[in-house]
């Protein structure tokens, strides 16, 4: 996939405490649809993800908003006879024509789980740099800076510094899902995606994501799936509005600036979805 | 109230009968280790573990090149078996289709049940006549066929249990997939897979059928791998046989040594794997 003009590098002279420039790219998919197997899953989702931006993905349980969010990286494609139909235009290129590498996009969009997930036999500074490793980029020096400032940029550092050899399983919940958004952060990709990242996390931890999340977004596109409407409220720029019909099938029904959608939506159905009616 | 005495006592004696029956077995298996022990510990001395065979008539004497070369041909089999085998393991668990798995699986299975003079025949066929000459590689290529089914499903099996968060959030950093087996789930499998390979040594360790036709036996060091070579348990069988007492005294202290060897290696499975359990 070639490079897009807008993508910047880090410069040479970058320490640790000057800010980096922006990497964001904006994300625009068109007439997208996905299914498993022989059940169609989304159907015809056009979302316009706008850079340096945090779009919240909302809706009730099997709306099919994750499946939305994976089908951003080319995630969806790795079940077993899951498969995408319609377009997802990385700044203008579909990262789904025939002669793009998967493996690739995915180093430009990264993603962050449900459940921390942070690689049990390796050290936390290990765990960081995973994603240089598994692509075969752990070669080029400065290995410890990165560590260092993808750690500081979620918050971590002064709690691990002292203990970057140790197991990426022994911190805490909050702890390890800061870990995996630092590992995530590692490939510099242009975009961050994530799926419910707070969802198996206690109010604190929630709230200290929250404001990482808000931090992130002057140096990179997110995009975050939520169950919880007060979260998207909170942390989001813009909202889109999901809900599965009487044929089970996920449509995207309303998208626009979160204020907007949640003091004056234009869809009937998302205000019944605010406001309580179901869900 | 005559019923319910009926009852009781029935219970009872059904328990005593199961009680009955596990104290039989456990008793089989500890007279035998204790006859073995007593038997054979009288006869184990440095000289036993270092010097070669003397004739007949002569005292002392041992048995040292059938230690080295049980040592040799299990580690020749365990170096095609276990790579192999490995492989295998994870094409049944990463790659392959569910019908294709279903009949790798099935010729494994049937591989472990064949009766392994059966497969000394078959390498005596394939290696020994063609080579013109009995060897340790035949040997060890007996020895590595009933090693490699083991192996195979003991890894299957391990690599199943990982949690598929790993291998997912690997891909989701951008790794190909083969990195991400290789590099995040094998090492995350790594306890089972060695479990599988002990369990596997464990087993070749008191073969003998499958080197009687291949290995042969030797009564001095071997001439290299395309000459035969001595194992333990074709000395046992061999010395326990003859007429003469001086052998039988040195199959039973060669019986008591490669008891305690298989006896340490299940032992060491089961630790390993309550150690994997308790994680």
């Amino acid at each position: 996939m070639q490079q897009p003009v807008t993508r910047v590098e880090p410069s040479a002279d970058d320490t640790v405490s000057e800010p980096p420039e922006s990497l964001a790219l904006a994300l625009r998919t068109e007439g997208l649809s996905a299914w498993y197997g022989s059940h169609l899953a989304i159907r015809d989702i056009n979302l316009n993800v706008r850079p340096n931006q945090v779009t919240a993905m909302i809706g009730p349980s099997g709306c099919g908003k994750s499946t939305a969010l994976r089908c951003l990286n080319r995630m969806h494609e790795v079940i077993r006879g899951a498969r995408v139909a319609g377009r997802v235009l990385l700044d203008e290129q579909d990262i789904y024509a025939p002669d793009v590498d998967p493996v690739r996009v995915r180093q430009r969009i990264g993603m962050v789980f449900q459940k921390p997930n942070p690689f049990p036999m390796m050290s936390i500074y290990d765990n960081v740099i995973a994603g240089l490793k598994l692509t075969g980029e752990s070669k080029h020096a400065a290995l410890g800076e990165r560590v260092e400032r993808c750690l500081r940029a979620v918050a971590l550092w002064d709690e691990v510094k002292d203990k970057l050899r140790q197991s990426g399983a022994s911190l805490s919940g909050g702890q390890q899902q800061r870990l995996c958004i630092a590992r995530a952060l590692a490939v510099e990709p242009e975009v961050v995606l994530m799926d419910e990242p707070c969802s198996a996390l206690d109010p604190i931890a929630t709230y200290k994501i929250e404001e990482l999340v808000d931090e992130l977004k002057e140096r990179y596109t997110i995009v975050i799936v939520t169950h919880n409407m007060q979260q998207a409220s909170r942390v989001s720029d813009y909202t889109a509005f999901f809900l599965a019909g009487d044929d089970r099938v996920g449509e995207l029904v309303e998208y626009g600036p979160t204020q907007r959608l949640f003091t004056n939506p234009q869809d009937k159905r998302t205000e019944d979805y605010i406001t309580g009616r179901f869900g | 109230m005559a019923r319910a005495a009926r009852r009781r006592l029935r219970n009872s004696l059904m328990k005593a009968l199961c009680g009955g029956c596990a104290v039989a077995s456990a008793a089989l298996v500890l007279v035998l280790l204790g006859y073995v022990f007593v038997k054979g510990i009288g006869y184990v001395n440095l000289e036993f573990l270092t010097a070669l065979p003397r004739p007949l008539g002569e005292s002392g004497g041992g048995m040292v090149q059938s230690f080295v070369g049980s040592l040799v041909l299990v580690a020749l089999a365990s170096a095609w078996a276990v790579a192999i085998g490995i492989g295998a393991g994870i094409f049944l668990a990463e790659y392959g289709s569910p019908r294709v798995c279903e009949v790798v699986r099935l010729i494994a299975d049937v591989l472990a049940g064949l009766p392994s003079i059966v497969i000394g025949i078959f390498g005596y066929t394939l290696i020994v006549r063609p080579m013109g000459t009995f060897s340790a590689l035949a040997g060890a290529f007996a020895l590595g066929v009933i090693m490699l089914p083991i192996v195979a499903r003991t890894t299957e099996e391990s690599l199943r249990l990982v949690p598929g968060d790993l291998e997912e959030a690997a891909l989701a950093l951008g790794a190909p997939r083969w990195r991400a087996v290789l590099q995040v789930v094998l090492p995350a499998a790594s306890a089972g897979v060695t479990t599988g390979v002990i369990l596997a040594v464990a087993r070749i360790a008191g073969e003998t059928a499958p080197l009687i036709f291949t290995a042969l036996g030797n009564r001095f060091w071997s001439n290299g791998l395309t000459s035969p070579i001595a194992a333990l348990t074709l000395d046992i069988f061999q010395y326990a046989i003859s007429p003469y007492e001086q052998w039988h005294q040195q199959a039973w202290a060669a019986s008591f040594f490669l008891l305690v060897t298989v006896l340490t290696l299940n032992v060491v499975v089961r630790l390993v794997a309550g150690r994997v359990a308790a994680r």
